[in-house]
């Protein structure tokens, strides 16, 4: 999953005559987030004891029968006493379709291993080698517990999980925010820490050993294993003037164990381009490798947003520098302009730019004189240099009984760069097709 | 050595934005409005995260905690 969202912002207003029962507890609990409040706030306008309600319901499709997701989340949150807030979400995803596992195409029919490593799969000659038995169904949640300590600090406890069939996620966080005298700062600082168990369909797979045929002796794959990720992260959140709000975060994430995907694998091609034969691979297997990545990783963030009120509009905007020791650096751009229709309507255009580099060890495919030397390595086109963009438009509607219901669609798309040579063989075929996607979500918000 | 350099920049920048920030809480009528969130749409927000968690190698910046997933 993701790193949860800190919620700073400012909008809580006591001056402000749109008192809404909406507006009061959003506030109060944003408030008690990371909020920044004007001096002197009285604490006396939420609603206290009303549900605030969240749900949206996302479907994302990939085109040429890739992965469709069908994803409900429900959040809901209350103040049960003074400036102290419980927060809880639930999540489930229902993901089908086919996806790549790392190999390329050839000019010939390729067969694969099923992950339970009991039978195989064919792909035709000339296309991109997908699994299309990827099925999943993911069951998350979480909680937050907002602690006031005073007028001005406060701390935010959480924890979250995520269950899957083949994978395990408990993860706990702390966050502590100081705004201060005059409110027009919040200071944050937060500490998480997630540990992950797999335990993979037919076992782990031994890294950088070649796939063994469907119903053969497996080379001693399986067993389960585990990652642990520490995160640390220092914000502030700052009013710029009365129509701008910007917010600074510094974040460093640090994993160590099983960081390879059990599931993914790489071509071993000849120098043609043809998939290695039989004779000199050992007995059983195919020409595919597992892969390997390294047990550790350290990621480094900086993430800058701005908000900004125009006469009508909304204008926000935020950019993410990352980088890590895998080498992998990326750069992000996200730009939201909420354009008022009137009436409590609006239409949110949305723009966002994403390109990375690749990661050191990754590869379109190994060659064969190639295979004892390698350490690393993995053929994850998510690790591959890309650029992806996406564009789409939301519309909401502010409802009369302090509700709102919300739509969007976007359009995403992902355009890889090859790394290595195309050989011979694969002159003429797509060795990393783009990938394309339909985003849907609609929301409803209301109190209970 | 660039992350010395961003991190004194940004302190740098903090710092010069602490000095200026002078508005009044009469001024801060249109920061209040729910529009103005720095996340105004949190369901939003987080399936976005978990769709490009999910298919890029880049992840976090907003915030700590969260849970796994072994889509990536």
């Amino acid at each position: 999953m993701q790193l949860k969202n800190t919620q700073c912002n400012a909008n809580i207003d006591t001056h402000t005559n749109n008192n809404s029962k909406k507006m009061s507890i959003k506030s109060k609990l944003t408030m008690a987030t990371c909020a920044l409040l004007q001096a002197g706030t009285p604490a006396a306008q939420a609603e206290t004891g009303d549900w605030d309600i969240d749900t949206a319901m996302l479907y994302y499709s990939e085109a040429d029968g890739r992965v469709s997701i069908f994803e409900p989340v429900v959040s809901a949150s209350k103040e049960i006493n003074e400036d102290e807030y419980l927060k809880f979400k639930l999540v489930y995803d229902v993901l089908t379709g086919s996806t790549p596992y790392g190999a390329v195409p050839t000019t010939t029919e390729q067969t694969f291993t099923k992950p339970s490593g009991n039978g195989n799969y064919t792909t035709p000659a000339g296309e991109l080698p997908l699994n299309s038995s990827f099925r999943d169904t993911r069951f998350a949640g979480g909680v937050d517990w907002i602690i006031p300590i005073d007028r001005l600090k406060r701390v935010t406890v959480g924890g979250n999980f995520s269950k899957e069939f083949d994978f395990n996620s408990l993860a706990a966080s702390a966050t502590y925010a100081q705004d201060s005298s005059d409110r027009n700062q919040t200071y944050t600082f937060g500490l998480g820490y997630t540990s992950d168990t797999w335990d993979p369909v037919g076992g782990k797979n031994p890294e950088l050993t070649y796939m063994r045929i469907g119903g053969t002796d497996q080379n001693g794959k399986g067993g389960t294993d585990s990652k642990a990720t520490t995160d640390f992260m220092l914000g502030l959140t700052q009013v710029i003037n009365s129509s701008t709000i910007m917010q600074f975060n510094l974040g460093m994430s640090s994993s160590s164990g099983y960081l390879t995907d059990p599931y993914r694998f790489i071509s071993v091609l000849e120098s043609d381009g043809t998939l290695t034969p039989n004779a000199n691979l050992p007995t059983d297997a195919y020409p595919y490798l597992y892969e390997k990545r390294p047990d550790k990783r350290t990621r480094n963030t900086f993430f800058w947003r701005t908000v900004h009120h125009l006469k009508e509009d909304v204008i926000n905007f935020s950019y993410r520098y990352f980088t890590d020791d895998w080498g992998i650096n990326s750069h992000t751009l996200d730009f939201r302009y909420r354009y008022e229709l009137g009436g409590k309507h609006y239409l949110q255009p949305h723009f966002r730019y994403y390109t990375q580099s690749s990661a050191d060890f990754f590869v379109n495919y190994l060659l064969e004189s190639n295979v004892a030397s390698t350490k690393f390595a993995s053929a994850d086109y998510r690790l591959s240099e890309f650029v992806g963009t996406t564009i789409g438009l939301k519309y909401g509607f502010e409802m009369s009984n302090n509700s709102e219901f919300t739509v969007r669609a976007e359009l995403m798309n992902q355009t890889y760069t090859v790394q290595d040579e195309i050989l011979a063989e694969q002159q003429g075929l797509d060795i990393s097709p783009d990938l394309n996607a339909m985003i849907f979500q609609v929301g409803y918000n209301f109190y209970w | 050595m660039f992350r010395i350099l961003l991190i004194s920049g940004l302190l740098t920048s903090l710092l010069g934005l602490s000095a200026c920030a002078t508005v009044q809480p009469w001024e801060k009528g249109l920061l209040a409005k729910p529009s103005m969130a720095l996340v105004a749409d949190e369901n939003e927000i987080f399936l976005d995260e978990h769709i490009y968690f999910s298919k890029e190698a880049s992840t976090g910046g907003q915030g700590v905690g969260g849970g796994g997933c072994g889509c990536n």
